[in-house]
């Protein structure tokens, strides 16, 4: 299989204006004609489904929430980045691209990523037409705070709720469309397979899960905006229902699954504190703004915070990287924090955790000015915790976040499937191996209003698309597909509950697929997984119907996708014999301690292909070339 | 700690449910939703079915989580969404009634879970701003007062939980309705359809089975995001004027 980018020709800053006009255009009376499901509302596609809706076409969008207002990106906090230099302070987009590529280690598309960077600015007035409330300076200005891997102000947020307000944003275009006919929502339906005819994506198989009945939905395109799959860790900072599924099962129909092991490891959560945690808080990395990061100097020392004096705090990441201090990129951040607690120097009870601390913000800002910037962050530390950050510093450890791999997709984001698309976190196009903070808002909102919307419609207007219906044989497969899987679930009746499988998987891969990976512990974790894999299909025990509303069932059915997943994250990790960005291999690290690239052998996107159950997948190479950010180490000292 | 629970059991929304008794330990770093887990865990194991709820971020913003603890939405708590309820706030020994949202708006689907899609349907009715893709202006174009944009951001944090229509004598959704009219209203964007917004979404409300708000003011109480009163006084204000303006309008198109 050949991988065919379709990256435009011409120099970067032409290369998405040539795009547009190249494309083809749909005539606005055709299209009511054409019909689009939009799998997932988050910010992607909630964004792509009332872009689309206002354009026209017919849209079908499907969420498992009550409500598309619910999606993952919801609970995003710190902000949303954008090339607007309204601080004067040197940004453009040339810098906003730059920083992209170098902050994902040059893993990632520069074509892609200088969209982007162009697009950003559009979102912001875009958000604001649509009121979302950003943060204002007095003079009615919009405000913007700094984030990681970057020396500019560039980011835009609404307190600590930007993916809220973002969202709500999204949602309520989106609802307009409902009102006007142009979309209709399935809220708490589940995609559970793809339906593919004469090669191309043509629909998709649901199951409503309030009745349990599955069904069929026929469009002339598919898009997937099903959020990232950091939930194969069973404790991640996603929401508990984010998933894989939707793209597992695409994939097994025949989409490449780009740099799966990519996984982003947020530096600033909350430690774990017992075994019965159901998931890990984040706390927003705009944190690092005014909080300073440190460990004891001595190992093993159990004074109170307050007692240890100055001299005897290392504030390790200053030291270390002195440009960027405390705003180091988040896999440089994590990889300290664990480096730091490996050597006993961690602190908390379970000495698994660092200090982030205040103490100086304060004095130097008063405690007003900290509250008005983090104030709900600060409640919902001393919520969790009992700990009021503003006389203790918080304790935070590093934590699965974010999935910078997924389907892989050409420029006009197109899987290897004719007509599936995929947008957001579900694709693997513009991190790298390391996302910087606040671009997931942006690139969810990219990719859904202003990219997607234009390419699907150069798909339509160029493909001949066969009528077809639910009645069709590849239909009723996958639909059986889908009814079979739910009673093989149901019909086990073993001994043990999923979540106990999944803690026991999660915590196998949190171990060798982590923040540091070798290749002994991969190879190990591929074997135990897969012996794992095969008790879960003899011994788990899913209680209850398959017609009705069945939390168990649903959450078996992400599992099982989860073990497959699992695997092939590990097999990309092994193969992968280099570090770059969040994939930190122990056999190839400097001299420092800093990741090893090998740009020589590995700089390409990893594209794995299905071959059939129990097979082994295939790789694909899609090369990189960096023309512009030219390939070097990444340097935050 | 040893607790006793009352659960609402209910098989689906035509069956009868009924309140049933559990024992369960539970320890003070947990949060109420991990105590249910944990719950959970152990009726699987005996073969028995979960007890149903809603939920998803698990960090008070994604608005799925919501039932009531002892007659109060969300628990005792103020400010605080039930899955980010810690243990810590309970003690051994107590005894605990679990219920789902109340209200004929929201009817029960299973256990503590509801239907809350009349939500949408007040949304969709006109909580928006009509700005398609692509015709927006430069954001820094149209500043606005920080004072306005705050009071705006105060009341956009409404996450749609239910908890103010459950916690209402009259199953009233002011609250929501009255956030929802105010973060538009206060900005200058939301200015061209503020009055049509305030009567399509009030329209909404009343066919969606929500009763009328007489100012008892237990929203407000139990409102996780702390959305206050004054936001209703506001809506009212919009939503007579509208109603007078339209009457008006339509008297001089006659
Ligand atoms: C705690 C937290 C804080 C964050 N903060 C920031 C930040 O400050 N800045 C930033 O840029 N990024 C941040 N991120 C990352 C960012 O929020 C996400 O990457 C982004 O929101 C993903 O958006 P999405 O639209 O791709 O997917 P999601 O918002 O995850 O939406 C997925 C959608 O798909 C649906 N879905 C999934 N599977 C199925 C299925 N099988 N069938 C039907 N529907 C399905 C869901 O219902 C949902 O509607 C944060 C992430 C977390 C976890
Ligand atoms: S689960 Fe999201 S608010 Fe409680």
């Amino acid at each position: 299989m050949k991988l065919d980018a379709r990256i435009p020709s011409g120099p970067i800053e032409k290369k998405w204006e040539k795009c547009r006009f190249d494309m083809k255009l749909v005539n606005p009376a055709n299209k009511r004609k054409f019909s689009v499901i939009v799998v997932g509302t988050g910010l992607a596609g909630g964004s792509a489904a009332a872009t689309m809706g206002e354009l026209g076409y017919n849209v079908k969008a499907f969420c498992f929430q009550d409500s598309p207002r619910r999606a993952h990106s919801i609970a995003a906090q710190g902000g949303i980045n954008a090339a607007k230099n309204y601080q004067n302070d040197g940004d453009s987009i040339y810098r906003l691209f730059y920083d992209t590529v170098k902050g994902g280690d040059f893993r990632a598309r520069e074509a892609n990523v200088y969209r982007l960077a162009e697009i950003s600015v559009n979102i912001i007035d875009q958000c604001v037409a649509q009121g979302v409330p950003f943060a204002r300076e007095y003079g009615g200005l919009l405000a913007n705070r700094s984030f990681g891997g970057a020396q500019v102000s560039r980011t835009f947020y609404a307190r600590g709720q930007t993916g809220q307000q973002l969202l709500l944003g999204c949602y309520q275009a989106l609802e307009r469309q409902v009102q006007a006919g142009r979309v209709t929502m399935y809220a708490r339906h589940e995609m559970l397979e793809l339906i593919v005819i004469g090669g191309k994506a043509r629909g998709i198989v649901t199951r409503n899960l309030v009745t349990g009945k599955i069904e069929s939905h026929i469009a002339d395109a598919v898009v997937l905006a099903t959020g990232g799959y950091g939930n194969v860790f069973y404790l991640s900072t996603n929401a508990k229902g984010s998933n894989t599924t939707a793209i597992w099962r695409a994939h097994r129909k025949g989409a490449l699954f780009a740099n799966p092991c990519f996984t982003q490891i947020h530096p600033t959560c909350i430690p774990v504190s017992g075994d019965y945690q159901s998931k890990l808080t984040l706390m927003s990395e705009s944190l690092r703004n005014d909080g300073r990061i440190w460990v004891p100097v001595q190992k093993g020392d159990k004074r109170k915070p307050s007692q240890i004096p100055e001299g005897e705090r290392d504030y390790y990441l200053e030291r270390r990287y002195p440009s960027f201090g405390n705003l180091v990129p988040r896999d440089v951040a994590s990889r300290a924090a664990k480096g730091a607690c490996d050597e006993g120097r961690g602190v908390g009870e379970t000495g698994l955790g660092v200090y982030l601390d205040f103490g100086d913000a304060i004095r130097r800002l008063g405690k007003g000015v900290v509250a008005e910037r983090y104030g709900n962050l600060f409640e919902m530390y001393e919520r969790i915790t009992g700990e009021d950050p503003y006389t203790v510093p918080m304790r935070i450890f590093p934590a699965i976040h974010y999935t910078m791999g997924g389907l892989w997709v050409d420029y006009r984001l197109m899987s290897t499937i004719p007509g599936l698309f995929v947008i957001g976190e579900a694709n693997f196009s513009d991190h790298g191996a390391n996302r910087l903070g606040a671009s997931a808002l942006m690139q969810g909102l990219a990719d859904g209003y202003f990219v997607l919307p234009y390419t699907i419609g150069d798909y339509l207007a160029n493909t001949k698309l066969d009528m077809v219906d639910a009645s069709h044989a590849e239909a009723r497969q996958a639909e059986a597909d889908a009814n079979g899987q739910v009673k093989k679930l149901l019909g086990i009746g073993g001994k043990r509950t999923v979540d106990s499988f999944h803690r026991e998987m999660g915590k196998m891969m949190w171990d060798e697929c982590g923040m540091s990976r070798n290749a002994k512990g991969l190879e190990k974790a591929i074997g135990r997984i897969a012996e794992l894999e095969q008790e879960f299909w003899k011994n788990v025990t899913v209680t209850g119907a398959g017609e009705e509303l069945n939390q168990s069932l649903e959450k078996a059915g992400r599992l099982a996708d989860f073990f497959e997943l699992a695997q092939l994250m590990c097999r990309d990790a092994k193969e992968r014999n280099e570090s770059c960005g969040g994939h930190f291999r122990e056999e190839f690290q400097t001299p420092e301690g800093e990741a090893m690239r090998n740009d020589d052998d590995y700089c390409y996107a990893a594209a794995w292909e299905y071959k059939g159950p129990g097979k082994k997948h295939e790789l694909h190479r899609e090369a990189l070339s960096f023309e512009y950010v030219h390939l070097a180490q990444r340097s935050y000292k | 700690m040893k607790l006793t629970l009352h659960i609402w059991r209910q098989k689906n929304a035509s069956s009868p449910g009924k309140m049933v008794r559990y024992e369960t330990d539970a320890n003070e770093h947990m949060s109420f939703l991990e105590m249910l887990d944990v719950l959970n865990e152990g009726l699987i194991a005996k073969g028995e079915e979960p007890v149903a709820f809603d939920h998803d971020c698990r960090e008070g913003i994604c608005g799925s989580c919501g039932f009531v603890i002892n007659g109060v939405a969300h628990g005792p708590l103020p400010s605080t969404t039930v899955c980010q309820l810690h243990m810590r706030h309970f003690k051994d020994g107590d005894e605990l009634y679990l219920e789902p949202w109340r209200a004929a708006a929201f009817p029960v689907i299973k256990d503590l879970v509801v239907d809350r899609s009349a939500f949408d349907r007040i949304i969709a009715a006109g909580g928006y701003i009509s700005v398609s893709t692509g015709s927006a202006v430069d954001a820094n174009a149209l500043p606005v007062r920080k004072k306005d944009s705050d009071m705006a951001m105060d009341a956009a944090q409404c996450i749609g939980c239910g908890a103010c229509v459950a916690a209402c004598p009259n199953a009233s959704a002011s609250l929501f309705l009255s956030a929802k009219m105010s973060h538009l209203g206060l900005l200058p964007q939301g200015q061209p359809e503020r009055m049509e917004r305030a009567l399509n979404m009030v329209a909404a409300a009343n066919e969606g089975l929500f009763g009328s708000c007489t100012n008892i003011g237990e929203c407000e109480a139990v409102c996780p995001k702390g959305i206050r009163l004054e936001f209703i006084a506001r809506m009212n204000r919009d939503f007579l004027k509208a109603a007078w303006t339209f009457r008006q309008e339509r008297v001089e198109s006659d």
